[in-house]
């Protein structure tokens, strides 16, 4: 696949929330606004730093993504489907009786995805699995997984965060999606997750902490990782849930539901606006 | 062990217990393949996931109440919805586990492996069961649950015997009741066909490793000849073999099912034996169960 520059990679990531949209719009139900808050960073994957071949999912020593938080489905579709994995028409479906694009991914069911998930928390033990059947093989694919920050308050998290180091999965590249906000609001009014660099350091990962919704960041932050000889590193993205759309952007509300018919012409418009 | 030099593709896992679960004799010969995740469960099949989806047959050890209830809904979503080829190898089920005491006895996993989608559940009879059972198991693809005990019981079945997944087998043909068996307790069966003998009672004997999928069509053609039934297992009456067995009986032939397990409890500190006497799971108890269900027979 040819690289994609900063601006198209900025372009896709707008696209991608566009499907997001209109994809949860259709199915009345979803959540868009932690699948917005990814945009940049599954466009950066999916269209630049990861070895993949949507015309050969299998293929052996493709980089491996796992979207721990579930619930962003929509985001992940739209973008398997942007890289040509399945037909961007299918998007509309989603959620729909008899549809491949179930509510939270499924293995073996979409083209592209690798695990299934949709109950959080478990998604970093998978590709702790992977990435260590990666380095018992010698295989040089990389294995990406996506946490949502609310997800940290699992502690299964952490049991696979100490695996990691202690199995040295330098093949393993964990994302935080800091958006601070989960169902019921502010994550440090639930249960804080703050200082999160600190708790990742101590648990022996490189850290980085960048903007996610900076592309030229996202792609830096990728390249040193993959560097990494020893540690699993993890990325903490700062980032606006929602983001893209003036009304969704930090509302904890749009966590769960699609917009309304005004809302969505809103927000249709706004991303139109800014896709070239 | 054999499983190492059998096949290149299987990976152990265990949670801190490998001197218990025995799998210590597969780090001895294929420590690169041996993956220990300390006492992390939910983790363990997370990862032992992560591995099947690479191409990996994952075996992930540890004991019973940890392997199913600890880790149930990461078995459910990781394992059993994506079809993945992880075999889940439970030790120290049953109450004979002994002075552990209640935390450490299953007697509900079996119910709870049962309720999963794509699940085969097996409680192999004896060692020689679980090592052809261990074979067959790393040969076949999806996800399994075997469940083992620690205390020793008398080897019953033929040292070089096949496991064939979903095949019951009948170890004595009998004329009167079908004792059906998982676990060490078909050795309880064997000895209470023989009391039962002692009395004039022609008792059948079904082996019955493989819970789900249940050998319907055993269960059927073994209740025909006798028209009535006692199932035996240590483990709740509560979702496990009992169960499996009354399914296939109120669809198939409304016959007598008595069956012998712990009822709705848990279990307490105490010797295998003195345990398995006060909570009902002697041979004694399964002739009592058998006779029973012959005095129901022609009743509704």
């Amino acid at each position: 696949m040819a690289e994609c520059s900063v601006s198209e990679l900025e372009n896709i990531a707008n696209k991608l929330r566009l499907h997001v949209v209109e994809m949860t719009y259709a199915a009345s139900s979803g959540h868009p606004g932690g699948s917005m808050s990814s945009a940049e960073l599954l466009s950066v994957l999916y269209f630049r730093s990861m070895r993949h071949d949507p015309s050969n999912p299998a293929m052996p020593d493709r980089d491996r993504f796992i979207l721990s938080k579930g619930h962003a489905a929509p985001i992940l579709y739209s973008a398997l489907a942007e890289s040509g994995y399945f037909p961007k028409e299918d998007l509309l479906t989603l959620r729909k009786m008899g549809s491949k694009l179930q509510g939270h991914p499924v293995r073996g069911k979409v083209p592209g995805v690798e695990m299934s998930t949709g109950s959080l928390g478990q998604g970093l033990s998978m590709a702790c699995g992977i990435a260590l059947a990666g380095k018992m093989d010698g295989r040089p694919y990389r294995t990406f997984c996506l946490l949502g920050d609310g997800e940290l308050q699992s502690g299964q998290n952490w049991e696979a965060a100490m695996f990691a180091h202690q199995y040295g999965l330098s093949n393993l590249i964990a994302f935080v999606d800091r958006n601070r906000l989960q169902i019921t609001g502010n994550t440090e009014d639930a249960v804080g997750l703050d200082p999160l660099p600190e708790k990742w350091r101590a648990f022996g990962w490189n850290v980085q902490i960048i903007d996610g919704h900076n592309v030229r960041q996202i792609i830096d932050a990728i390249d040193k990782a993959s560097r990494s000889r020893k540690s699993p590193s993890v990325i903490i993205m700062n980032t606006v849930k929602g983001k893209g759309v003036s009304f969704m952007e930090n509302n904890a509300g749009f966590h769960g539901r699609a917009c309304k018919p005004d809302e969505y012409e809103q927000a249709v418009k706004e991303l139109k606006e800014m896709i070239h | 062990m054999d499983l190492a030099s059998r096949r290149d593709d299987v990976v152990v896992l265990d949670a801190d217990l490998a001197g218990s679960t025995k799998t210590s004799d597969f780090k001895k010969v294929a420590p690169e393949r041996f993956v220990e995740v300390g006492i992390a469960e939910q983790n363990m099949i997370g990862i032992a996931a992560g591995l099947a989806a690479s191409g990996k047959v994952a075996f992930a050890s540890t004991f019973g109440v940890f392997a199913s209830g600890r880790c149930w809904e990461q078995i459910r979503l990781a394992v059993a919805y994506p079809r993945l080829n992880v075999k889940i190898v439970a030790t120290h089920c049953g109450i004979s586990v002994g002075e552990d005491g209640a935390s450490h006895q299953a007697l509900e996993d079996m119910a709870i492996m049962r309720a999963l989608p794509n699940m085969v559940v097996i409680s192999p009879a004896d060692a020689y069961e679980a090592y052809a059972a261990t074979m067959a198991i790393a040969d076949y693809d999806g996800p399994v649950y075997m469940r083992m005990g620690r205390a020793e019981f008398p080897t019953i079945m033929p040292e070089d015997a096949v496991f064939e997944i979903g095949k019951a087998r009948v170890l004595r043909e009998g004329s009167d009741v079908t004792l059906i068996g998982c676990g060490q307790m078909v050795s309880s069966c064997m000895k209470a066909a023989e009391v039962l003998a002692a009395k004039g009672v022609s008792a059948e004997v079904v082996n019955m490793a493989t819970v789900k999928p249940l050998d319907s069509a055993a269960v059927e053609a073994s209740v025909r000849r006798t028209g009535c039934c006692v199932t035996a297992e240590e483990h709740s009456v509560i979702g496990g073999l009992g169960s499996a067995v009354a399914e296939c009986l109120c669809r198939t032939s409304c016959v007598p099912l008595e069956m012998v397990g712990t009822k709705d409890t848990f279990g307490e500190s105490g010797s295998p034996a003195e345990l398995l006497s006060k909570y009902g799971l002697t041979a004694e108890d399964i002739v009592a169960a058998a006779e029973r269900s012959i005095a129901r027979k022609g009743r509704a």
